[in-house]
């Protein structure tokens, strides 16, 4: 075994990958009125972590970011559903989503919509569901 | 009437709880009762005064099948024999059977056989017989095999089973012909369209497929072959099932649509030469039997040849004595079935060449079964009933017609009736006169108990009355089932003694012929190696059974190859030519260039590009190379998104696919190599064949389906509600998380189901060795 002498690859990535989950925010706010969603966004942040992983080995990344990816799923698919079912609540039928402008003392005038939470469901499953199969085969030592 | 037919049934629900108690009281005893009351109840119908009873229940209206029981002069004669030989048969069966039997499981297939029987003779309904038909063949099939651990008990019920039910399922699309027809589903309404039917163009088709069920179920040659095997069902059972009850069932299916068939006389031919080929076969066959029962058996099947020809013949005379010998058969046959399982209870063995000198041994015994074969034979005596019927049907046979072949049966009548009369002779004398052979015996034979010669004792009391006053039946009785099969019959006054007329010279043919071929059988037993020789039924059943196996086999090997590309070319290669035909024949190809855009340059290079990867796919040799060259085409698609303006699918594609490729990458350590295509030319051509056929299908189906536009896109809906409704400009986001939202509720499912089944697979894995 030889060590490794990757530190322009470690300070590029841990750079990169705030980049890119800053830019995975984005698009998952921004999907619903410009290119983006909950898919590409979940993608993107799968991305970010699977760059981590890369460049500072698995263990290194379980120390900073303790999350159980496979309980991530659930999660996102429990908030999605969720959301259906909280149309129930305002006799609608299910999944009907709405939206409405508020107005908040630093942002001024934004837009909300339900639709928001329904993506960020969509988000949390997509990652979870990337890292999880990425890291079951990436630590499968058969 | 209906709890007639349904408390057998209900009363077998609590047989096996009463057969725990077997230790202290034989479980027979309690079945005893059930059919002993109803016959009691339908013996209170016999009178001259008898007029049918319909009833009806409602089962399920709305098929037209309902619970209705017709009880006519016909059905009241077999309810008769069921209710009343059944009783007989339990009786016998209490001393027949040990308690160490598993009796509950005896008693419930008898009840629900009785159940069966007794739904058969009294339904109106053609799907209600039909229903109770098949319960006699399950109830049939449970009792022939009830000694299961017995090679030849599974044989004999699989054989049973197999044959009843094709003719049983046969007889059901005749029904269903018959209710296309008539638009009815009562046999008593079919009886008043007979003109319909008879002007079907179905007549020839439901007449077959009817009498299939009619035959097989009736053991009518060649179908005979089942009723030898079931043999290996206890004694009572095959007394009971095999004699007098179920083999009668296409009996009364047959005279049953007399009435319907009788303007057609492809029936009459047909049913005729099957039952005087049966008789013939049957009785000729039977003489060269060494087991009792297997001889009985081969009586039983020769003497429904004989009732069926009779029910053929259609005249007056032949229904009339068609009804008596079925009631005559019933008595006879039943009792000596009796008197064979006494021989093999008390001797221990059923092989007539083992037996001998047994009627000082067992003098009751042998005087029963004196009696039962000798009514058997028709001999010419004023106190068995078995003479008066076989005489009525030569009678019968004399006055058919008088081209050719109705002048030959009578003499083939005479035929069967000889061997008929040389079997019984054998089945008497052979087992209970001539030397002793004590010494081969399992067991030293003695007189039976009392309790198990009760029922053969109440038959042949009930041979001799019949004998001595046939006209006591006749009047009340059997004029009523005849007149229910042939509407013409009148009363028929039948006397021992009509004179010195040609059915009796027949008769003393019989006797005398008979005896000499009897004394002299020793010598003329090398026929059998001739006829039938190499010629057996049996075998040809075995044969097709044999053949359906291996060919099936050859079948299912050829195509089910557990190769995933054999399956795979097999079902592009189905859809490739069902998709070409179907769109060839329908003319559905279509190849407009109206709505075609511009291509610009870039898509053409984009394009190129990815032809160029997807091409070069095929001939790369290793793993790493050919998920490269896979990544170009997903990114040329990505680009191509582009291109086209769906900025949302374009960044999806380009991180999906930039993920799969690290995924491929992860796994590459556990990649199999690529190995050198190993296939043979043909295998390849064949391949090339599929893939280049699929492909151009595709094509041609994208175009056609792009050439033809039936109705307006909704997309411009889309387009004019994503803001007002849904409050947000990306139209592809709107449509995914609200106006079809559920969609993506159950992509991101399948996600969740796959990234757990991959766990599932990849941690949990025991068997390493397992492929």
């Amino acid at each position: 075994m030889y060590k490794t002498n990757d530190l322009i690859l470690r300070t590029t990535a841990s750079l990169i990958a705030f980049i890119l989950l800053g830019f995975a925010v984005y698009l998952l706010l921004a999907g619903h009125n410009s290119p983006g969603g909950g898919f590409v966004g979940g993608l993107m942040t799968a991305g970010a972590i699977l760059l981590m992983n890369m460049s500072y080995g698995f263990k290194e990344v379980r120390k900073v970011l303790p999350i159980n990816y496979v309980k991530l799923i659930p999660a996102g698919l429990a908030i999605a559903v969720g959301t259906g079912i909280g149309s129930f609540l305002f006799q609608q039928p299910f999944l009907s989503q709405t939206y409405g402008y508020f107005h908040f003392p630093i942002f001024g005038e934004i837009e909300l919509a339900t639709a928001m939470i329904f993506d960020l469901g969509v988000y949390l499953t997509v990652v979870g569901v990337m890292m999880t199969i990425i890291l079951s085969i990436a630590n499968d030592t058969e | 009437m209906i709890f007639a037919v349904l408390i057998p049934l209900l009363i077998a629900c609590f047989i096996p709880a009463l057969s725990k108690l077997k230790e202290k009281i034989h479980t027979g005893i309690f079945v005893f009762f059930i059919p002993f009351l109803i016959f009691l109840y339908f013996v209170t119908f016999i009178g001259n005064d008898f007029t049918p009873i319909m009833e009806h229940y409602n089962w399920i209206p709305s098929l037209g099948i309902n619970f209705d029981l017709y009880l006519d002069g016909l059905s009241l004669l077999f309810v008769l024999l069921i209710s009343g030989i059944g009783s007989l048969v339990v009786l016998y069966s209490i001393y027949y059977l040990d308690k160490s039997e598993r009796l509950g499981h005896f008693y419930v297939y008898l009840l629900m056989f009785m159940s069966a029987m007794l739904g058969v003779v009294l339904s109106d309904n053609i799907f209600v017989l039909y229903t109770f038909w098949e319960l006699t063949s399950i109830s049939s099939f449970l009792l022939i095999g009830y000694w299961h651990f017995k090679d030849r008990s599974r044989y004999g019920a699989l054989k049973s089973m197999l044959i009843t039910v094709f003719g049983g399922l046969s007889m059901l699309g005749g029904f269903i012909l018959l209710y296309v027809v008539t638009g009815t589903t009562s046999i008593q309404q079919m009886i008043t369209q007979v003109d319909f039917i008879l002007d079907s163009n179905y007549l020839p088709l439901i007449l077959g497929l009817l009498l299939l069920g009619a035959f097989t179920k009736s053991a009518q040659f060649p179908f005979h072959i089942w009723l030898p095997d079931a043999m290996e069902a206890p004694t009572p059972v095959s007394a009971y099932l095999h004699s007098a009850t179920m083999v009668k069932a296409g009996l009364f299916l047959v005279a049953r649509f007399s009435p319907i068939f009788s303007g057609y006389e492809a029936f009459f031919i047909i049913v005729s030469v099957f039952g005087i080929a049966t008789l013939c076969w049957g009785a000729y066959m039977s003489v060269r039997q060494t087991d009792l029962k297997a001889i009985l058996a081969f009586s039983t099947i020769s003497q429904l040849g004989m009732i069926m020809a009779m029910l053929g013949f259609g005249t007056k005379a032949a229904v009339f004595a068609a009804v008596f010998h079925i009631l005559n058969h019933a008595t006879f046959k039943g009792s000596l079935f009796m008197v064979a399982g006494i021989v093999d209870h008390e001797t221990g063995t059923r092989d007539i060449r083992k037996l001998g000198g047994l009627a000082t041994l067992m003098p009751i015994t042998a005087t029963l079964a004196m009696f039962g074969t000798f009514s058997m034979a028709g001999v010419p005596l004023p106190f068995l009933n078995g003479y008066y019927s076989k005489e009525l049907f030569f009678d019968a046979s004399l006055g058919l017609g008088a081209d050719f072949w109705s002048q030959t049966i009578p003499f083939l009548a005479v035929l069967g009736s000889i061997f008929t009369f040389v079997y019984s002779m054998y089945l008497f004398f052979g087992t209970f006169t001539g030397k002793k052979h004590l010494d081969k015996l399992p067991k030293k034979p003695h007189e039976a108990s009392i309790g198990m010669l009760i029922s053969p004792i109440i038959l042949v009391v009930g041979v001799i009355t019949i004998g001595l006053f046939p006209n006591m039946v006749n009047s009340s009785f059997l004029q009523h089932a005849a007149t229910a099969i042939n509407s013409s019959v009148t009363y028929k006054d039948v006397t021992f003694w009509h004179g010195f007329i040609p059915p009796f010279k027949m008769s003393l043919a019989v006797v005398g012929l008979g005896t000499v071929l009897f004394l002299t059988r020793k010598k003329w037993r090398g026929v059998y190696q001739v006829l039938p020789g190499k010629v057996s039924f049996n075998h040809v059943y075995d044969s097709i059974l044999n053949r359906i196996g291996q060919v099936s086999n050859r079948i299912t090997n050829y195509y089910m190859t557990g190769s995933l590309r054999t399956y795979m070319s097999l079902i592009l290669g189905t859809m490739l030519i069902v998709s070409f035909l179907f769109m060839f024949l329908t003319d559905g190809f279509a190849f407009s260039t109206n709505e075609l855009a511009d291509i610009s340059f870039i898509e053409v290079a984009v394009v190129g590009i990815m032809i160029i990867a997807a091409i070069a796919t095929i001939y790369m040799n290793h793993n790493v190379a050919a998920i490269l060259v896979v990544g170009v085409v997903g990114f040329g698609v990505a680009i191509l998104f582009v291109i086209y303006r769906a900025p949302d699918i374009a960044l999806t594609q380009l991180v999906i696919e930039t993920i799969t490729v690290a995924l491929f990458l992860l796994c590459f350590y556990h990649l199999p190599k690529l190995r050198k295509s190993s296939d043979t030319p043909r295998t390849k051509l064949m391949n090339a064949i599929i893939s280049i056929g699929f492909g151009t299908l595709i094509t041609l189906v994208a175009i056609s389906s792009h050439s033809s536009r039936w109705f307006e896109s909704i997309a411009n809906y889309f387009v004019e509600n994503s803001k007002p409704l849904g409050g947000g400009y990306n139209i592809v986001n709107v449509i995914l998380v609200d106006f079809r939202g559920l969609d993506t509720l159950f992509e991101i499912a399948v996600l969740g189901i796959a990234a757990l089944a991959i766990v599932g697979l990849i941690k949990y894995k025991k068997n390493k060795e397992a492929e």
